[in-house]
């Protein structure tokens, strides 16, 4: 029943939102991108494969497509074994620490807020030194026991921090940023510790805490994937709900917001494909943050665009960073890590200038 | 059409009670005034009502249904607020913002559709806010936004609407426009509408009873004219013979003058018992 507008409402001219459509050409945009720079990642490495090989060899993997190889089998399988796990790990890891970052943005309304800030980076890290320090390495589920740890470890702190910043049946914002901020400095110091004693094992950690994608392999994708697809697509149906938490929590509410479920379910999601992606490729710094933002800046603070976008960026962004990281000073590799921080902060700097706006946020 | 009820209702921050057994009740198509000094628990009744703070005893009736036991997008389907001062972020656009309002009447996988896009322009446009709608929040003034905020209420189609000094950052010709609006609405459409205000002339023209709320408790509670004497606002505002007709309708108006305050009349006892 509408009991407000009695008279027939007049159509809203289209007029009114242009920068929609131009958001969603954006997505569509993106997407086509997201393909191509992949196949382009591919192509680069200690064997040089022409793009059009590449994209031959991805074609005739899809069923009911019947391409006569014209190329070597050892290409095949260093595209297929070698590259394309590597590429695609990037890309989702890249996804998962930039959906996560603006979840985190706008669920605690701080612009600062990144997939590490809640402890879940110090915790992996302190599980998987504790996995590097261990005498004995086990093998179950096709992956080492450092991985495991380290997924153990985020869990285990974010439950901590969040079971400390609970108020009764609320979760007050500032205690969980605190709570997490102060865990983290405390899981941190032990892990220097570890580092410090840790002998001839040093490189070996501080090459993880930096990031690296140089052990991908398809096993790794299968366990990382399911969790940043059911995680992306839950944070996904709450972009509406995001974008009224950014009011504040009382007129959430009263515009009909759950803010606690909300809190618990969007938590809940980015902290485990935060997790599953920190397991294997260590903690990489600076995508949450800066690729949310950069998002921001460019297609507007709206998270129904906002999540998809950044999730499409943020692989690109990876996808990229890791071909540098590889590539760059061949055959030794850099860590991920630093690359990303290397090209993400000026380019967020660029960003923040060329705009000129005070609040972005 | 929805009636509203509240039943001894004590409220409470952490262990300081602000709210004492107040008990009121507003019918459809009625404007009640929550009219009393600063602090005097106006806010908390309205956060009260619509569950942003829990009850320390008593009960919240809404169409008698416990406010509580609703799940919160069926009560804001029900019940609009206009918060006081209200943070918006500054990026979003002033569409955006009034858009939000839909948000109750959208399920998990519901974009806004045409109709919702209709009904939030509507609503701009009945607060006259529709020619800022590309404008980012940061870039409009207090009372842009509030109207904004009372844009959002509309588009929200609740059928009870609370306002927490919705006047508070407008001049005085928007003033009397957004309570012109908002008294049509609650006549047409037999809205519950429960205002906090503190200013007591307009609470006289605009409400069709008062509630003067002192220290927490009911002080008096009627018609404009029963509300506003010189009496009661002696004894909750300190304020001396400062009441007087509206000279072109039969309704109280108060009118102040300089040095009447309970400060300087104890001054100006104290300098004459020094003398």
């Amino acid at each position: 029943m509408n009991i407000y507008h009695t008279t027939r409402a007049p159509m809203v001219r289209t007029v009114h939102f242009p920068h929609w459509r131009r958001r969603a050409y954006a997505i569509l945009g993106l997407l086509i991108a997201l393909g191509g720079v992949a196949a382009f990642a591919t192509t680069f490495g200690s064997v040089q494969i022409p793009f059009l090989t590449i994209c031959h060899v991805l074609f005739s993997q899809l069923p009911l497509v019947d391409i006569a190889p014209t190329w070597p089998s050892t290409t095949e399988t260093i595209i297929l074994e070698i590259r394309l796990p590597r590429v695609i790990l990037a890309g989702l890891v890249g996804a998962a620490l930039a959906i996560a970052g603006a979840t985190y943005q706008g669920l605690f309304r701080n612009p600062l807020a990144d997939p590490y800030l809640i402890g879940v980076a110090q915790g992996a890290a302190l599980g998987a030194v504790i996995g590097f320090l261990l005498p004995f390495n086990w093998y179950g589920m096709g992956f080492g026991i450092i991985p495991l740890l380290a997924f153990t470890g985020a869990l285990i702190s974010v439950a901590i921090v969040y079971n400390l910043a609970r108020v009764g049946k609320t979760l007050p914002v500032t205690t969980l940023i605190l709570a997490g901020v102060a865990l983290g400095a405390l899981w941190g110091s032990i892990v220097s510790y570890l580092i410090i004693t840790s002998g001839e094992k040093m490189h070996g950690i501080i090459f993880w805490l930096m990031g690296s994608f140089s052990l991908s392999e398809w096993s790794e994708v299968r366990v990382v994937l399911p969790y940043v697809v059911v995680g992306v697509a839950i944070i996904l149906l709450y972009a509406r709900s995001l974008n009224i938490m950014h009011l504040d929590e009382e007129q959430a509410q009263q515009l009909g917001v759950n803010t606690e479920r909300l809190k618990l379910i969007l938590l809940a999601a980015a902290t485990l494909i935060t997790a599953a992606a920190v397991c294997f490729v260590g903690t990489i710094g600076f995508v949450g943050i800066i690729i949310p933002h950069a998002v921001r800046l460019v297609w507007g603070p709206d998270y129904r665009f906002l999540l998809p976008l950044s999730v499409l960026t943020g692989a690109i962004f990876l996808i990229l960073a890791d071909l540098v990281a590889r590539t760059a000073l061949a055959p030794t590799e850099i860590p991920v890590g630093v690359v990303t921080a290397i090209c993400g902060a000026p380019f967020f700097l660029y960003l923040l200038r060329r705009k000129k706006r005070a609040v972005f946020f | 059409m929805i009636k509203l009820e509240l039943q001894n209702v004590w409220l409470a921050y952490g262990s300081e009670v602000v709210v004492k057994d107040i008990t009121f009740q507003v019918m459809p198509g009625e404007m009640v005034g929550l009219i009393g000094p600063n602090g005097s628990g106006k806010s908390t009744i309205i956060k009260a009502i619509s569950r942003v703070i829990s009850l320390y005893s008593g009960k919240i009736l809404l169409d008698g249904k416990d406010v509580f036991k609703i799940p919160r997008r069926d009560l804001a389907r029900l019940l609009g607020v206009v918060p006081q001062m209200p943070l918006l972020p500054s990026v979003f656009t002033a569409f955006e913002i009034v858009l939000m309002g839909r948000n109750p009447h959208l399920g998990l996988l519901q974009y806004e559709g045409a109709r919702d896009l209709a009904i939030t322009w509507q609503a701009m446009e009945k607060t006259a806010t529709h020619t800022l709608a590309e404008r980012r929040v940061g870039e409009l003034s207090g009372g842009e936004i509030q109207r904004l905020v009372i844009a959002r209420v509309l588009a929200q189609e609740p059928k009870s609407i609370l306002l927490d000094e919705p006047t508070a950052n407008l001049d005085i010709s928007h003033q009397v426009e957004i309570l012109d609006l908002i008294k049509n609405l609650c006549l047409e459409n037999k809205l519950t509408v429960v205002a906090a205000l503190h200013d007591l002339n307009l609470a006289s023209q605009y409400c069709d009873r008062l509630i003067l709320i002192n220290n927490g408790r009911v002080h008096a509670e009627g018609t404009p004219r029963q509300v506003i004497n010189p009496r009661n606002i002696k004894e909750v505002y300190g304020a001396d013979g400062c009441v007087y007709t509206h000279p072109d309708i039969d309704l109280p108006v108060v009118l102040l003058k300089a040095g009447s305050s309970q400060k300087a009349k104890v001054k100006e006892a104290l300098e004459t018992n020094g003398d």
